[in-house]
């Protein structure tokens, strides 16, 4: 990494390609699409896919902020069936259809093997069926809406969910066959990694962004599978009485959540160790400046890849597990602290003595540290038994894990969103625009959970239909933010969904970053890489190099 | 992999075998990273199983008893042939590997069509062996309905003659104990129906009446009794009666108590002046009747019984009798009985004689974990034909023999699970 003077500009400049031959314009119609095996076109179906069920999944938080706007249970604009269910179908479409593919399967598949030098994934058609698995998963979960939508929570605890009438049949099938997707997409990008790497693309010098996502396959081959046989027996005790479940027929619940929080646990590491591969580029390009702590942070990531299996248990502080190990359970807990503080502290020092660029990307990477210093500390707090008792199943854990999801990986996932839309659609939005969203989400966000960690404390229990009449005021700023944060999104979605069509032509490198995608013309080619690239630096070396080129309004070697 | 793409070359000196993609630059790589891909998808199903495996471990630390009493019912013939099959097949699979490498398309073809013979031998076995535990009643929890208790099972008789033939001796004391109680039930019955003094009455009723007829109705119905083998048949109605039903059929089989006493203390006598007696007998008797149809798998069935047994002061009670028996047999009679949890001694209570509680679970899991490992069978066969089609239309060679080491591999894995299921399903000890 420190030799940085063997960089030279020629290492930096754009592997040149015939312009007619990027990858949207390859090849034409429908089927051309459907049954692609690039991974660019998979990662944008896959991208496309995820906007509209967070477009879904918004809707229903919205549903859910409106009606805890009004106090009483006459109040408001649906019944506690209802809600349940909108409570229900949000966080499993959240979980499943959002953050789970939203930035290894979409972004990773549209620029993981650009950043890699490789021409595509390992196994292209695997990845395809990947894509084609998710969309008929996501098919189950849209029957389970509309036959009678699941009001189980997106946890599937049993027995409720062996005994509520509505469709958890369909809506647990759709997240065992997501499961699915997500096993292969895993499974391709680890032997892309391994396999794929050009040559002189040493371990240490891939970019953090493929780094963590190599963790996060590591995590989605492991805990998968784990989920996928425990909803198939949830799904064979609904529909034959398997009974493996069922105390009266001889089998225990508790054992549903140890294998649910087997899986989901690492989960929750699946959704957020990718937003810190954006982070970590966004910091560093943005910063124009090499990553502070290159080893530490790629290594901090596989460690809390590795630790988030060991910590299940601090789900269940309360389900009557034995003291000694949930005080096993919580001082590994304590332990994920480190790598990610390593993270922070690390990407702090990166922004040190750079030359710090806001544009949206920035602004998200920087209201991700904000943010996710909040949702990671509170979750030091939950990882404390004693405080846990008294903080379990109130908005204080509701609060805690939307800074993390919502706050740290959506608000990754938009900053990365804006920082690579330039390379894959070949155009820039609109920055003024992408600012002014970048701060609604910022504020709306805050606005949101921060009054639910006071709610918490104060007792107010999660997933409830109706509260005390001191908590009104709080519910009410919490869904003024839930629709600041809804503006937000509607904004961007509008400015993205125009520059698609009439925004400005991007340049192959718009924001003088170092990494290999932008070595490659916007939109890259369909073959990637004319001539498979030879790598001789690491990936943040060379900003020194690079000039801002007026005519392009991008980056160009200084040569 | 895909051969759409083309119009680029792979741009380097290395020879490109004709089946390797163009994102690959060599042969070598193509199926090393295939190789990769296969043991990585293979440790994701044996996390799918370790699922089960798990569950495996925690209901058998849970009831032992079950565990053990239920491999009775398990052929070990049936499971020992098809662990040969599965082995074999897996040998002729590593054959073919060898084949597709040295190239030697008709030993390939015939390594792979016996491959799938065997799998379809296991298959059949397979359905020999779920057929015959669909007939005899032998499911999952929910559905689970034994026909044949286990001393019954010929692995039972064969290993412990001693032991099943006392516990047909007991089974069949208590049932003709039963059968005894319940003629004696019928002929009072058959005696009210004859005089027709009174119309037939729903049940709800009489509590009311028998709740003040009844001195002290908790003695005679509290003791619980020793269970009759059928307990359990059904938990669900167990359930529902006892929620339901629990209150009204204590002071039923109370009425059953007070009212049989009284009669007995009368002789007997079918005389005019014993009518009103005689009368609500019949009618405590039927109450207690119905209500033993429809508790008859809950152990609710032996309170209402209980009842019949006080009528006669000569004769033992059930529990009496059935501790009697338990304590006169031999350790080889009575051990394996106790290893099964058919005889247990409850710490709150007489001894009891019943098939192990929650006894469907092992079932449940038996289904689960087979019928799981029977799809990846069935899968197995789709992927040696699709195998069978590529070494036809292929040249395999020392540079191209990926598909089939990869099937191989694969299915040498669902080897290796049945490997781990058969004696943890077949040879519990």
């Amino acid at each position: 990494m420190s030799e940085a003077s063997t960089v030279s500009p020629a290492d930096l400049r754009v592997v040149p390609s015939k312009p007619e031959e990027n990858f949207f314009t390859h090849e034409k119609g429908i089927l051309s699409w459907i049954f692609t095996v690039d991974h660019k076109r998979i990662g944008f179906m896959y991208l496309l896919s995820v906007l509209a069920s967070f477009a879904l999944g918004g809707f229903f938080a919205l549903a859910i902020r409106t009606e805890l706007f009004f106090h009483g249970p006459e109040n408001g604009i649906m019944n506690h069936d209802q809600y349940n269910q909108a409570m229900t179908l949000h966080g499993a479409i959240m979980v499943f259809l959002v953050i789970i593919p939203g930035i290894p399967a979409a972004l990773g598949n549209l620029i993981m093997p650009l950043q890699l030098g490789a021409k595509d994934v390992a196994f292209p058609r695997l990845n395809l069926m990947s894509y084609h698995l998710w969309v008929l998963g996501a098919l189950f979960f849209i029957s389970s809406l509309v036959i009678s939508a699941a009001d189980t929570g997106w946890t599937f605890y049993v027995p409720y969910s062996t005994t509520t009438p509505t469709a958890v049949i369909p809506a647990a099938f759709g997240a065992f066959i997501l499961g699915f997707s997500s096993i292969f997409t895993g499974l391709n990008f680890i032997v892309t990694v391994h396999k794929l790497r050009p040559p002189g693309m040493t371990w240490f010098r891939l970019p953090l962004f493929v780094w963590a996502l190599y963790s996060t396959a590591v995590i989605q081959v492991l805990a998968t599978p784990v989920i996928g046989i425990t909803l198939l027996m949830l799904i064979v005790e609904r529909a034959v009485g398997l009974g493996i479940f069922d105390p009266a027929l001889g089998g225990d619940p508790v054992l549903f959540q140890h294998f649910f929080w087997f899986y989901s646990h690492p989960a929750v590491y699946i959704m957020i160790v990718p937003a810190f591969g954006v982070i970590s580029e966004l910091m560093s390009a943005f910063s124009r400046k090499q990553v502070f702590g290159y080893k530490f942070i790629a290594m901090s990531s596989v460690a809390i890849a590795l630790l988030g299996f060991l910590v299940w248990g601090h789900h269940m502080f309360t389900s009557g597990q034995s003291v000694l190990a949930g005080t096993i359970f919580s001082a590994i807990t304590f332990l994920i602290a480190i790598p990610t503080a390593i993270k922070m502290f690390n990407w702090i020092a990166t922004m040190y003595k750079g030359r710090i660029h806001l544009d949206t990307p920035m602004l998200y990477a920087l209201a991700f540290l904000w943010v996710f210093a909040i949702g990671g500390l509170t979750g030091v707090f939950l990882s404390t038994m004693s405080v846990d008792l008294h903080l379990h199943d109130t908005y204080f854990v509701v609060a805690h894990f939307h800074y993390v999801m919502m706050g740290g990986a959506i608000t990754a996932f938009m900053g990365g969103l804006h920082y690579w839309w330039p390379k894959f659609t070949g155009r820039m939005y609109a920055e003024g625009q992408g600012r002014i969203g970048a701060v609604l989400v910022f504020a709306g966000l805050n606005l949101t959970f921060f009054p639910q960690f006071v709610m918490g404390t104060r007792g107010m229990p999660r997933r409830y239909y109706n509260y005390l009449p001191e908590f009104e005021s709080m519910h009410q700023m919490s869904t003024i933010g839930a629709y600041i944060l809804g503006l937000g999104f509607v904004l961007t979605a509008v400015y993205l969904f125009k520059s698609f069509f009439s925004g400005k032509k991007a340049p192959a490198n718009p924001w003088g970053a170092t990494t290999l995608e932008w070595m490659c013309v916007s939109p890259p080619p369909y073959y990637n890489f004319l001539e498979e690239p030879v790598v001789n630096r690491g990936p943040y070396e060379g900003y020194e190099h690079l000039r801002f080129d007026k005519e392009t309004q991008g980056y160009v070697p200084a040569e | 992999m895909s051969d759409s793409h083309d119009g680029h070359g792979h741009g380097h000196g290395e020879a490109v075998y004709p089946y390797t993609p163009h994102h690959f630059h060599s042969a070598k790589q193509h199926l090393e990273s295939g190789k990769m891909g296969v043991w990585l998808f293979l440790v994701t199903e044996i996390l799918f199983f370790a699922g089960l495996f798990c569950a495996y471990t925690v209901y058998r630390s849970l009831h032992p008893e079950v565990f053990y009493w239920a491999h009775f019912y398990l052929d070990t013939f049936w499971g020992a042939l098809n662990t040969a099959v599965l082995i074999f097949s897996s040998f002729t699979a590593a054959f073919a590997v060898r084949n597709a490498q040295l190239g030697q398309k008709k030993w390939l073809r015939i390594n792979i069509i016996i491959t799938i013979a065997c799998a379809f031998c296991f298959m059949v076995v397979k359905y020999i062996e779920y057929s015959h535990k669909f007939h005899d009643g032998l499911l999952p929890a929910g559905h689970f309905a034994p026909k044949h208790e286990v001393w019954e099972s010929h692995d039972f008789q064969k290993k412990h003659p001693e032991s099943a033939k006392a516990a047909e001796r007991i089974a069949v004391g208590l049932e003709a104990r039963k059968n005894k109680q319940a003629a004696v039930r019928d002929e009072i019955v058959g005696e009210r129906n004859a005089l027709a003094l009174v119309p037939v009455q729903d049940t709800g009723s009489v509590p009311t009446a028998a709740t003040t007829a009844a001195a002290e109705p908790k003695s005679a119905a509290e003791p619980k009794s020793a269970a009759i083998p059928k307990a359990e048949a059904a938990p669900k109605v167990a359930i529902d009666s006892k929620s339901v039903d629990g209150s009204k059929a204590t002071a039923i089989t109370a009425t059953a108590a007070a009212s049989g006493d009284e009669k007995k203390q009368e002789g007997l006598t079918p005389e005019a002046d014993a009518d009103a007696d005689e009368a609500a007998a019949a009618e405590a008797a039927l109450a207690g009747d119905a209500l033993a149809d429809a508790a008859a798998a809950s152990g609710e069935a032996e309170a209402a019984l209980a009842a019949q047994p006080a009528a006669k002061k000569e004769e033992l009670s059930d529990e009496a009798w059935l501790q009697r028996q338990i304590n006169a047999l031999s350790y080889e009679e009575r051990h394996p009985l106790e290893m099964a949890g058919v005889i247990r001694a409850p710490s709150d209570g007489p001894l009891e004689f019943a098939r192990p509680a929650k006894a469907g679970i092992f079932f449940s899991i038996y289904f689960f974990m087979t019928g799981l490992h029977g799809l990846h069978v069935v899968i197995g066969i789709g992927l040696w034909v699709w195998m069978l089609f590529i070494a036809n239309k292929r040249q395999m060679g020392a540079k191209y023999f990926g598909p089939i080491e990869f099937t191989a591999l694969y299915w040498h894995l669902v080897d290796l699970i049945w490997i781990y299921l058969f004696p943890m399903l077949y040879l519990i000890h």
